[in-house]
């Protein structure tokens, strides 16, 4: 019997490499600028395009889905190839995928600088771009599944199971987060309103964490830590205890990202338990890899790729320790909103995800190209210089974030709330800018990184097709030992898919089910009313700017919030939000009770010039609202489209709300002009002080000692 | 008016969390229970796929 002969694709990987580098160059660099928004906000430079709400969406999408997703890609083509032993299924469904995730990357890019989103987090690219990314998903499938259907190794190893893993549930999650209700061809209602809205959001957000941030990686590891080292994975018992565990347990955690919202306790306890219980198959993970090391610690000293796989499980380690701790309901009170949450993450991502990915390109580049790296030297300086930048990232904003909870829960003997809001954010703009240095730091490492690859990819010579050869599944004998019943599934990658199908599905089902069951029981608040036109129309405007990046639309019941921003949010006032706006941290104050503070003219002139108002503020101008007109012309698409998401508009309303919309426009005109501001009705502010100026009054007009509000 | 008080409506709601604990330590102890007992040699073999 003679070996198959046959060729390992390099290409797909060489050019989904390239794509990793350059996407993470532009996300990282988007990521210092809107750092350094953050402490200077002159630097939005007054136009749409380049403020912070826009560009935190960019630069959360490019890291997440361009930078990670094509090293993922990367990655998984090398592996899959190798361990099981055959070419990719089909070249022209490899160049599908790439070049597909590339025209997303660059359409979704486009469109949140333009302000098309939806307005969830880590979702925001519109309807068109969630059908590309799904067809692009699908082709990938095919792709994968095609290449372990015709392997020639009998067995799965851990490392495909996790790519397997993955591939199941971001499928489920995108598109069951993605259900929208298109308006026009760039704007879409999310079909789930308020609290079940928040619910699906944060299931998949926490689940693209798990999904797209972590399975996928400790693929990676699973593969990339052993080769690095020379030796096989420490426990391979443990691979498949926290494989199973970790898919199971993962998906039911996302509630903790809505501990003491208008979420069902039931839920928030759900979360809070199964995040607790994460820190078990994560630190089994983290130190399966770290012991796969075990042994050449003396390598460690001497290679950067090993430098960088340590870092990145230690990093892993931490994060996946103090997420849980995070899920608890006291310390989740006092890390959410601050930006003790935003440090978790970066540990996460710079730590975890970017020292793999390097640590992968540097191992990948030379075996590809046939060579050595140019400069093991320059190598090591980008590990030490990206060491301290994500040190000098994360712990001034863990700093940030426990001074500007403290001050938001100080009070005075007296009773009375010890700091003003703005306070509390001029006090910690200094860690805004160690931040941003961090980050500056980092990305000069990734710079580093750049350079030595691509003086590494000139000096070698780039092997396209790399022989192999193997025995044909068929030809190899059955193994002679009894087989359990998990070999029998590993050696059936179908059923391994429905497996973890089935385990993601029912997380996922009993999570959000009884979410569902009760809406139609929600006894709505009699007096919330739907959205007027005019106010629709500012709410998109809110939604367009990403205003939801730094602030909230959720009241905790605690006192020094009750005292800050007024009564708790209830449920039952965002049954009309398509799509919910809780937000997810505060730089600017919480915004759900904001209607009636101010005068119209205060929010005229702060969204003119915010720190003509509120002196030190961090806001940048919105003063193209004043100039841009609203798009009356879309008011009736919308009503309708809102109809049928089932908001209670009279029926024919679609045809007169555009009436409504202007009498509503003339009412604030009139009270502008009473503090001497001139404007016309059909302005883009004026549809935006009519949402602000509505926020949260809805049972103020009810008597609030109702049993029904209570 | 609390979001709990809308769950009384539904017939049984203790029964999800229920399930969800019953499912995982019946998948845990069955993953466990597998991975103790299987052969090491196959479990060295297969640990060894990405260096071959």
């Amino acid at each position: 019997m003679q070996p198959e002969k046959f060729f390992y694709d390099n290409r797909i990987v060489k050019q989904f490499g390239i794509a990793t580098i350059i996407w993470g160059i532009v996300g990282m660099l988007v990521g210092v600028v809107i750092a350094f928004q953050l402490a200077y906000p002159a630097l939005s430079f007054g136009i749409p395009y380049t403020t912070f709400g826009r560009l935190r969406p960019l630069h959360t999408n490019a890291v997440i889905f361009a930078f990670v997703g094509n090293a993922v890609f990367a990655g998984s083509y090398y592996i899959f190839q190798r361990v099981l032993k055959t070419r990719m299924f089909n070249d022209t469904l490899s160049k599908i995928h790439l070049w597909g995730w590339q025209l997303i990357i660059v359409v979704g890019a486009v469109s949140l600088l333009l302000g098309y989103t939806t307005g969830k987090e880590y979702a925001e690219l519109e309807w068109p771009i969630d059908i590309m990314i799904t067809i692009v998903w699908v082709v990938f499938g095919i792709n994968m599944f095609g290449t372990i259907l015709k392997r020639r190794e009998r067995h799965l190893y851990v490392a495909i199971w996790f790519f397997i893993g993955t591939w199941v549930a971001v499928a489920m999650l995108h598109i069951v987060n993605s259900f929208e209700l298109p308006v026009s061809l760039f704007k879409s209602y999310s079909l789930y309103a308020g609290v079940q809205d928040a619910l699906v959001q944060w299931w998949y957000g926490h689940n693209a964490v798990a999904f797209f941030l972590t399975t996928p990686f400790l693929g990676l590891m699973y593969y990339f830590v052993p080769k690095a080292a020379e030796r096989p994975v420490y426990s391979y018992r443990w691979s498949i205890i926290h494989f199973w565990a970790l898919i199971f347990i993962y998906i039911w955690a996302g509630p903790h990202h809505l501990l003491y919202t208008a979420l069902p306790e039931w839920a928030q306890a759900l979360g809070t338990v199964f995040s607790i219980m994460l820190i078990l198959p994560s630190w089994g993970g983290m130190l399966n890899g770290l012991f796969t090391i075990r042994g050449a610690w003396d390598k460690v000293k001497e290679d950067p790729v090993l430098k960088m796989f340590v870092v990145a499980l230690t990093a892993y380690g931490m994060a996946t320790f103090e997420g849980p701790m995070l899920s608890l309901k006291s310390v989740n009170a006092v890390s959410h909103y601050t930006d003790w949450t935003i440090a978790h993450v970066h540990v996460g991502a710079l730590g975890f995800n970017g020292f793999m990915i390097f640590g992968m390109l540097y191992w990948l580049v030379p075996r590809m190209w046939n060579t050595t790296l140019f400069s093991r030297k320059l190598a090591n300086q980008h590990f030490i210089i990206g060491t301290i930048g994500i040190l000098v990232y994360a712990v001034p904003l863990y700093w940030a974030g426990f001074t500007q909870s403290l001050m938001w829960k100080k009070f005075t003997e007296s009773g009375q709330l010890q700091y003003q809001f703005i306070e509390t954010i001029t006090s910690i703009v200094p860690m805004y800018i160690l931040r941003a240095i961090g980050g500056t730091l980092y990305l000069g490492g990734a710079l580093m990184a750049v350079y030595n690859l691509a003086k590494t990819m000139t000096k070698g010579s780039f092997v396209a097709n790399e022989a192999a050869e193997a025995m044909p599944l068929k030809l190899q004998a059955m193994p002679a030992v009894k087989m359990h019943w998990h070999s029998v599934i590993e050696r059936k990658p179908v059923r391994m898919l429905i497996f973890s199908l089935v385990a993601v599905a029912i997380g996922g089902a009993i999570e959000l089910v009884p979410t569902f069951m009760i809406e139609s029981n929600v006894p709505s608040i009699a007096a919330v009313k739907p959205y007027t036109p005019l106010e629709l129309q500012g709410r998109d405007i809110y939604v367009r700017e990403g205003c939801y990046t730094c602030h909230s639309q959720m009241i905790r019941p605690f006192r020094d919030e009750e005292a800050r921003y007024g009564e708790y949010s209830k449920a039952g006032e965002f049954v009309y939000d398509h799509p919910f706006q809780w937000g997810s941290k505060r730089t600017g104050p919480d915004l759900h009770r904001e209607g009636g503070k101010y005068p119209d003219s205060w929010h005229f002139r702060h969204m003119r010039d915010p720190q003509e108002m509120s002196p030190g503020s961090l806001m940048p101008t919105y003063n193209w609202l004043i100039e841009n007109d609203i798009q009356v012309k879309s008011t009736p698409a919308k009503i309708r489209a809102m109809q049928t998401l089932g908001v209670p508009y009279p029926k024919g309303f679609d045809k007169i709300a555009n009436d409504d919309l202007y009498r509503q426009a003339d009412s604030i005109v009139a009270s502008l002009q009473k503090d001497k501001i001139k404007v016309s009705r059909d302005k883009e502010i004026i549809a935006i002080i009519a949402y602000l100026q509505r926020l949260g009054t809805d049972i103020k007009k009810q008597q609030t000692t109702s049993d029904e509000v209570h | 008016m609390k979001f709990t008080n809308y769950l009384k409506q539904i017939h049984n709601v203790s029964i999800y969390p229920l399930i969800s604990l019953i499912l995982f330590t019946a998948i845990f102890t069955i993953v466990a229970i597998y991975v103790f007992s299987a052969d090491k040699k196959k479990m060295d073999d297969q640990a060894g796929i990405p260096l071959q």
